[in-house]
């Protein structure tokens, strides 16, 4: 076995790799009923990260995980010399859908990590992300599933509401307007204060009352909530 | 790395051993390793979930390109008969004549909570090799648990690795979660029915499975309790490669 060690090395020395300065990332939407909100993708220098696990959320995370506003993010992420692509779906990504888009890096090499989030719908404060993943730099195809976060910064009361951040309840765009129920009573919760994996959601099976305006059998998940592909050329 | 003069060397009968040492080592999966060896592996699939039996698994092993459902997409009838009554033999009929298929395996029972099957696997077949698992969890209107094409071509003799299945919904079947519509002992109380060529889901695409509500959880009509609820995983596969 030992002689196959110069192989190997002769080997890798011939192997190319390409300079990942041109990505194509294809987003999946996976579950069975919930929407994404307009995604925000970019790759950015190492170091740095949209939220910290067990950390309490920024004001600009908030404003994505609470109302969809990847505004705030966009701005920070700008200021970091970030490569970005906001909303490549257009608008609500569906359960089932997929998008696509292309992140160039040639202008900036430094932006070696991917991150991409967008809220999910019907939820308080819950979203689907990637927080600095280091992107391969070798020609290929990597896909990864994605989990769901809880935000942190919203009590999960389940009823229809508003997008602002601090403000109760989730917004209901008008696609969603006939999926979502009505007069849901709210469970009583607090916000938990820290960026988490997203415990779901339960919803109940009355569209025009009971504890939550969430629909059990329609839009609930479990993990993975998104199918992300990388392809390196 | 040329993987075209490797296929010679492997071809003209050089050291068929250091092409196993290659492949393993070599991390871009496009090497389309041909040997003309036997590849044996054992592979252990246990059931992790509290409360649901597995149907008889299907074990494959094939191309790297072929898969047998895709995200998003409508499930065949083969997976469909899987995932709404564990039936597997009209995928493995479907499939016997393919050429990207190297081997299919059917358990020997049903697998339930906690055990564990072990499945003897061997090709010959030259190429890229991936495998492939397909249960039923049979408490459930169409829930299937899956490795869905994993490559195993860089996994080296003696070299074990573990996976683990998620549970897809093949979206063929409304979930309903009623004694008639459920196969698995939960529902013996009512019809029990396994496939129906109905598809009548919330699409007809292959999705996450976002786990069963049950009647503890306040929908009324379902013949599920607690202990059918799950989380992923649900199975892990032990993969230990003998040759």
């Amino acid at each position: 076995m030992k002689k196959i060690i110069p192989a190997l090395l002769l080997g890798s020395t011939l192997v190319t790799p390409a300079m990942a300065a041109e990505v194509d990332i294809t987003i999946e939407n996976i579950t069975r009923g919930v929407y994404f909100t307009p995604l925000l993708v970019a790759a950015h220098p190492i170091g740095t990260q949209l939220f910290q696990l067990g950390e309490a959320a920024s004001t600009e995370l908030q404003a994505m995980a609470e109302g969809g506003d990847i505004s705030g993010l966009e701005t920070q992420l700008v200021s970091l010399g970030a490569t970005i692509q906001a909303n490549p779906a257009e608008g609500l990504l569906g359960p089932g859908s997929t998008t696509m888009t292309q992140l160039n890096t040639d202008a900036a090499p430094a932006n070696t990590q991917l991150s991409m989030v967008a809220m999910m719908l019907p939820t308080n404060d819950g979203f689907v992300a990637i927080n600095s993943l280091t992107i391969p730099t070798e020609a290929g195809e990597y896909s990864y599933y994605v989990k769901a976060y809880d935000a942190g910064t919203e009590a999960n009361d389940e009823v229809r509401g508003s997008g602002a951040p601090g403000e109760s309840g989730f917004p209901v765009p008008p696609p969603l307007e006939a999926k979502i129920g009505q007069n849901g009573t709210a469970f009583a919760a607090s916000a938990e204060g820290f960026v988490h994996v997203h415990r779901g959601v339960l919803g109940d099976t009355d569209a025009n009352a009971g504890n939550s305006d969430i629909d059990s059998t329609q839009h609930r998940w479990l993990n993975p909530v998104a199918k992300v592909t990388i392809t390196v050329q | 790395m040329d993987t075209r003069r490797l296929h010679r060397l492997a071809q003209i009968g050089m050291l068929s051993g250091m092409m196993v040492g290659l492949a393993a080592c070599d991390s871009s999966s496009d090497n389309d390793n041909t040997t003309e060896m036997t590849r044996q592996y054992q592979v252990t699939i246990t059931n992790l979930t509290a409360g649901q039996p597995m149907s008889p698994a299907l074990v494959m092993t094939h191309s790297k390109d072929w898969q047998s459902f895709k995200l998003g997409e409508p499930a065949s009838v083969g997976v469909e008969n899987i995932a709404e009554s564990g039936d597997v033999s009209v995928l493995m009929t479907a499939e016997a004549g393919n050429e990207a298929i190297y081997s299919q395996q059917a358990g020997a029972g049903i697998l339930t909570p906690g055990s564990s099957e072990l499945f003897e696997i061997s090709t010959t077949a030259t190429g890229t090799l991936s495998l492939s698992v397909l249960s039923m969890l049979v408490n459930t209107n169409d829930a299937l648990a899956a490795v869905n094409g994993k490559d195993l071509s860089t996994l080296a003799v003696g070299d074990t690795t573990e996976l683990y299945l998620m549970t897809y919904d093949t979206g063929t079947e409304a979930n309903s979660e009623t004694a008639d519509t459920i196969p698995g002992p939960a529902a013996s109380s009512g019809n029990g029915e396994g496939f129906n060529a109905a598809r009548d889901d919330v699409r007809d695409a292959v999705h996450i499975h976002a786990g069963v509500v049950t009647a503890d959880d306040g929908l009324a009509t379902s013949t599920l309790l607690s202990q059918h609820r799950w989380d992923n995983p649900v199975a892990s596969v032990s993969i230990h490669r003998i040759e």
